[in-house]
């Protein structure tokens, strides 16, 4: 069986951390497992926690009136679930809930937060690897947002 | 320059504006075989023609009903005759892509016109490396062969992944613009061959996707679509700077027109 430290070098957005970092980090980790519909985030509630997916796919959804749930986007094993521990308020925008079994490394926040604002190299470290991954949202949003596939062909 | 008479023998609907229309010689007389990436004109009889890619072999077309043609067409009953000029154009690289990966990357309708490279990499699957579909859409219901891509999927020679833009609760798949699929999709950038068809822009962002993964520039190939009149480099009215995409298109190599499509003017 894996350890939390090992599990965290596979992991994406911690891929190249030192071990010292990593050892801060795994602190505050501990492996959870989903099953089919189960929340693992829920809109507007504090946002103590943040996952690295290992294995299974989550749906972002928000609640539209008179239209239910509106699936927003997927995430998948090696994507990361979660920013709004970052910043405050600390509240979560959108629901999150596993499309069946979900494996994860579920982080505490706030105990993260904490330990980067005693050792502000790791900080920034996570900062700009969270960074990275907002980018990476942002520009796949805006693509989306062109809603590309309505218009017409042809000039 | 005459179109031959072709009549429906088999029409099914793929979305709420989208029909497959599978044609036969109506009377004897028939056009040159067409090679996937190919395009005919077809004609709706007292409507005008347009340019329609092959999106199966021999002679099968899909098509979006966005115009008084294409809805015409789209409307074509079994039984109804219609005129097909063609082939037209340059085709996928399938030949030239023997022994390498194949990544096919799509958008929307765009599969249409990549569907019958798949069916040749299916076809002959043991001359490729690993063979990749990617696909993208604007919500589960707009997706075209719903029924076929589930048969590619359950093969184990060849990955493919489904993404679209909106989806509501209910949808199992991927929610996200399709050029997300790329990072992890199974293939080596430095012996792939990238074919891709989409809206334009969705292309250009493919292709940045697929080059920051690391396939060169000349292993990409894109469908251009213009507005196409003659169909045989006459009229002009397709031309995109010295190319005329009903010709020299309107699959190309991305070397050759990304500096063309650079220019906003064009």
């Amino acid at each position: 069986m894996q350890t939390i430290d090992e599990l965290l070098g596979e992991i994406d957005v911690f891929r190249g951390l030192g071990d010292e970092h990593l050892d801060l980090i795994a602190g505050c980790a501990q492996n959870r497992v989903f099953g089919e519909g189960e929340p693992l985030l829920s809109e507007n509630e504090q946002a103590n926690t943040f996952f690295a997916i290992r294995h299974g796919t989550v749906a972002l959804e928000t609640y539209v009136p008179q239209r239910g749930a509106v699936m927003i986007e997927t995430l998948h094993g090696g994507d990361v679930l979660g920013w709004s521990w970052l910043f405050p308020p600390y509240r979560t925008m959108f629901d999150a809930r596993a499309l069946g079994v979900v494996r994860t490394v579920a982080f505490d926040g706030a105990c993260l937060r904490e330990k980067c604002e005693q050792d502000p190299q790791l900080g920034y470290v996570l900062m700009k690897r969270f960074a990275e991954v907002m980018v990476e949202r942002l520009q796949a949003t805006r693509l989306r947002l062109l809603d590309v596939y309505g218009q017409v062909p042809g000039r | 320059m005459v179109p031959i008479p072709y009549r429906v023998v088999r029409r099914r609907r793929e979305t709420h504006d989208s029909w497959t229309l599978e044609l036969e010689p109506h009377d004897g007389a028939s056009v040159q075989p067409f090679a996937p990436g190919q395009f005919a004109m077809l004609y709706a009889f007292g409507k005008g023609e347009v340019p329609i890619s092959v999106s199966a072999l021999p002679l099968v077309h899909t098509i979006r009903a966005v115009g008084v043609v294409s809805t015409a067409l789209c409307d074509a009953r079994k039984g109804d005759v219609l005129g097909v000029r063609g082939p037209f154009g340059t085709a996928w690289p399938v030949e030239a892509a023997e022994g390498a990966d194949v990544a096919v990357l799509t958008g929307g309708i765009g599969l249409a016109p990549l569907r019958p490279v798949v069916h040749h990499l299916l076809a002959n699957r043991e001359r490729y490396g690993r063979v990749v579909v990617l696909y993208g859409g604007r919500s589960p219901a707009e997706l075209l062969y719903t029924a076929e891509l589930e048969r590619w999927r359950g093969r184990f020679d060849v990955q493919v992944e489904v993404a679209v833009d909106q989806a509501g609760a209910d949808w199992r798949g991927r929610v996200g613009v399709v050029t997300t699929l790329v990072p992890r999709a199974d293939f080596d950038p430095a012996h792939t061959v990238a074919m891709i068809c989409g809206p334009e822009v969705m292309m250009r962002f493919a292709v940045a996707a697929l080059q920051d993964r690391g396939v060169p520039a000349e292993a990409i190939h894109v469908s251009l679509e213009r507005s196409m009149k003659c169909a045989i480099r006459l009229c002009g009215h397709c031309q995109l700077g010295p190319e005329f995409i009903c010709h020299d298109g309107p699959v190309f190599p991305w070397d050759r027109v990304e500096p063309l499509l650079r220019v906003r003017e064009l």
